[in-house]
């Protein structure tokens, strides 16, 4: 699924927080987000399966279409949007109460959906194996989601996304919260991922948007209190080597000290 | 000890000035007015104990005569507990829902600018002194529900609730339920709403992520979340159902029995009720009578509240 962004401005009720992006992202590829704290660059993500708007005040405008569907057309219900544009955010948030089996069943069972058992065995086998995390919870699938270590808990949320089946797959510092090797361990499945998904990843560390994505794009700011704006959109292999924007490349080189 | 016999400490520094400091005032003349709080409202309780104690302990046996025709005290505290908790019951299920339901509309449905009045409105409810509430049960609620008690007793009748004479004039536990309902739903509508509006958002944004509705994203997130609150909020709006006299004694009719018929003219008596309509006319005898029953009534209400903690402890230690 291919997304294309034109001319999109975010608001926070009269704050507009990111302003004028345009964007096309590839299907079945990965795309980073980088740039400095407070660009918008979760902002922006969010609006991509519409769960901006449930900050009380907060709107988009432009035009984002997925698969050359209108997300925001007046027809369309966000509910579908995001059953077809899964998320993973910062801090690992598997549901409390619910065990690892239904933590992965969550997004199945909604809508009020009937799943027999031998088929419900399945979706969670396959997407606790499409999230690499299966060899270590098969054994305690009734246990709470929540007994199991940070990076373990993402990948739990990484399988409960992919559980439904969504076209796109959206990412918001994913690793931030985890240490060395589980961050290996979730940007090879992003690697794996990406054969099924369209994948775009919200990252601080460059390395990791080097080693992982296909594009860059880099947001920032004009000034303090202005509106973050896209910077620079390119294959990820020149935004490293040979960036249009000598912003951008400040921005890479500085980081990279 | 003095500082100067003291061959460890340096004369130039004060270890308690430099340490506890100064700044700590305020958190000592808090920290007093807490603890005098806390104890004060420790030995009032005790003090109620004791005094239900003395003055009612003689009241478990005196003169056949003095037990409202029951017999004895056991014969008279049984059908008033019974109906004590029955009103108190009946007052919960009429009230969770609503509660729960108008909660969740201040706390997720509705936008701010109409939440706010409605759970202001609701607080005020809770402000309504409980006189007022019986009167308007008495006068205006009950003979207006009177065709319901009928319709209720012709087709509902294979119910034991409604399996009976409906009451003419509306005056029966039926009505007063609906208005101790509406008593204790501003205490559970509050803390509902509170918990409710706890809810992490990240909980809340894992369900909405998932392609959840509104009302499958509180399902998700925010039932399992506040799940012991409410059983909290729950039990504060029973504590205050079993302890509501007002309401009852001057709305139903009681008689002292047992019967789970609520739309008759003969309505089983609570407790608080009992002690409301009874003390005017006491003989000494009569009043201990009902002030043991009146200790009954608070060792139930503490045994209550008691086992309500331990669900709400459990519920957070799984
Ligand atoms: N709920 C909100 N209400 C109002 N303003 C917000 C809200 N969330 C974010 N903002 C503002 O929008 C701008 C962009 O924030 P955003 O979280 O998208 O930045 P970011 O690029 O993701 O930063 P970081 O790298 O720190 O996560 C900031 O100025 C922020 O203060
Ligand atoms: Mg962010």
């Amino acid at each position: 699924m291919s997304i294309q962004v034109k001319d999109a401005s975010i608001f926070y009720g009269d704050f507009k927080a990111v302003e004028d992006v345009s964007m096309s992202i590839k299907p079945k590829s990965v795309t980073a987000f980088i740039g400095p704290s407070g660009c918008g660059k979760s902002t922006f993500l969010r609006t991509l399966n519409r769960m901006h708007e449930v900050i009380p005040g907060a709107y988009v405008e432009g035009k984002i279409q997925i698969a050359g569907q209108d997300i925001y057309g007046p027809n369309v219900d966000p509910v579908a949007v995001r059953r077809k544009v899964g998320m993973v955010f910062q801090r690992p948030n598997p549901f409390p109460t619910m065990s690892i089996y239904d933590n992965v069943l969550a997004g199945n069972k909604l809508n009020s959906k009937r799943i027999k058992k031998p088929e419900a065995d399945a979706i969670v086998e396959k997407a606790l194996r499409g999230a690499n995390l299966w060899n270590e919870v098969k054994d305690r699938l009734g246990k709470p989601g929540m007994g199991l270590s940070g990076g373990q808990q993402q990948r739990l949320c990484i399988a409960r996304a992919i559980a439904v089946q969504p076209e796109v797959l959206l990412m918001d510092e994913p690793c931030s919260a985890l240490d060395p090797i589980s961050t290996a361990a979730i940007e090879d499945l992003i690697h794996e991922l990406k054969s099924d998904y369209t994948i775009v990843i919200v990252t601080h560390n460059m390395q990791q948007a080097a080693r992982v994505s296909d594009d860059t794009g880099f947001f920032n700011l004009k000034a303090a209190g202005q509106p973050g704006h896209l910077v620079e959109f390119n294959p990820t292999k020149q935004m490293f080597t040979n960036p249009d924007n000598p912003d951008t490349e400040a921005y890479i080189s500085g980081r990279f000290g | 000890m003095t500082v100067a016999a003291d061959p460890g400490a340096d004369p130039g520094v004060d270890p308690k000035s430099e340490l506890s400091g100064r700044g700590s005032v305020g958190d000592v003349v808090f920290r007093g007015l807490a603890v005098t709080a806390a104890s004060l409202i420790l030995v009032a309780l005790a003090a109620v104990f004791i005094f239900l104690g003395i003055e009612g302990i003689p009241g478990f046996n005196v003169d056949e005569q003095h037990y409202a025709g029951q017999g004895s005290f056991m014969g008279l505290v049984v059908p008033l507990l019974f109906a004590t908790m029955y009103a108190a019951v009946l007052a919960l299920i009429i009230a969770v829902p609503f509660s729960v339901a108008i909660a969740l509309f201040i706390s997720h449905y509705a936008p701010r600018r109409i939440a706010v009045p409605v759970a202001y409105v609701i607080d005020l409810l809770a402000a309504v002194p409980s006189v007022v509430f019986g009167l308007w049960g008495a006068v205006a609620l009950g003979p207006y529900l009177v065709p319901a008690h009928a319709w209720l007793a012709k087709n509902l009748a294979w119910l034991p609730f409604f399996d009976g004479q409906p009451s003419g004039n509306g005056r029966t536990l039926f009505t007063a339920s609906i208005v101790l309902a509406v008593m204790i739903l501003p205490i559970i509508t509050s803390i509902c709403r509170e918990v409710f509006a706890q809810t992490p958002r990240l909980h809340e944004e894992a369900a909405l992520a998932l392609g959840a509705t509104r009302w499958e994203m509180i399902r998700y997130a925010v039932f399992p979340y506040a799940r012991s609150g409410m059983v909290s909020a729950v039990m504060l709006g029973l504590g205050r159902a079993l302890g509501e006299t007002m309401a009852i004694a001057m709305i139903a009719s009681p008689k002292v029995l047992i019967s789970l018929f609520i739309v008759g003219t003969n309505n089983p008596q609570t407790i608080a009720a009992h002690i409301a309509q009874g003390y005017k006319e006491s003989t000494p005898d009569r009043l201990s009578v009902l002030i043991a029953t009146g200790l009954v009534l608070f060792a139930f209400t503490f045994l209550v509240n008691a086992l309500a903690r331990w669900i709400v402890a459990r519920g957070r230690a799984k």
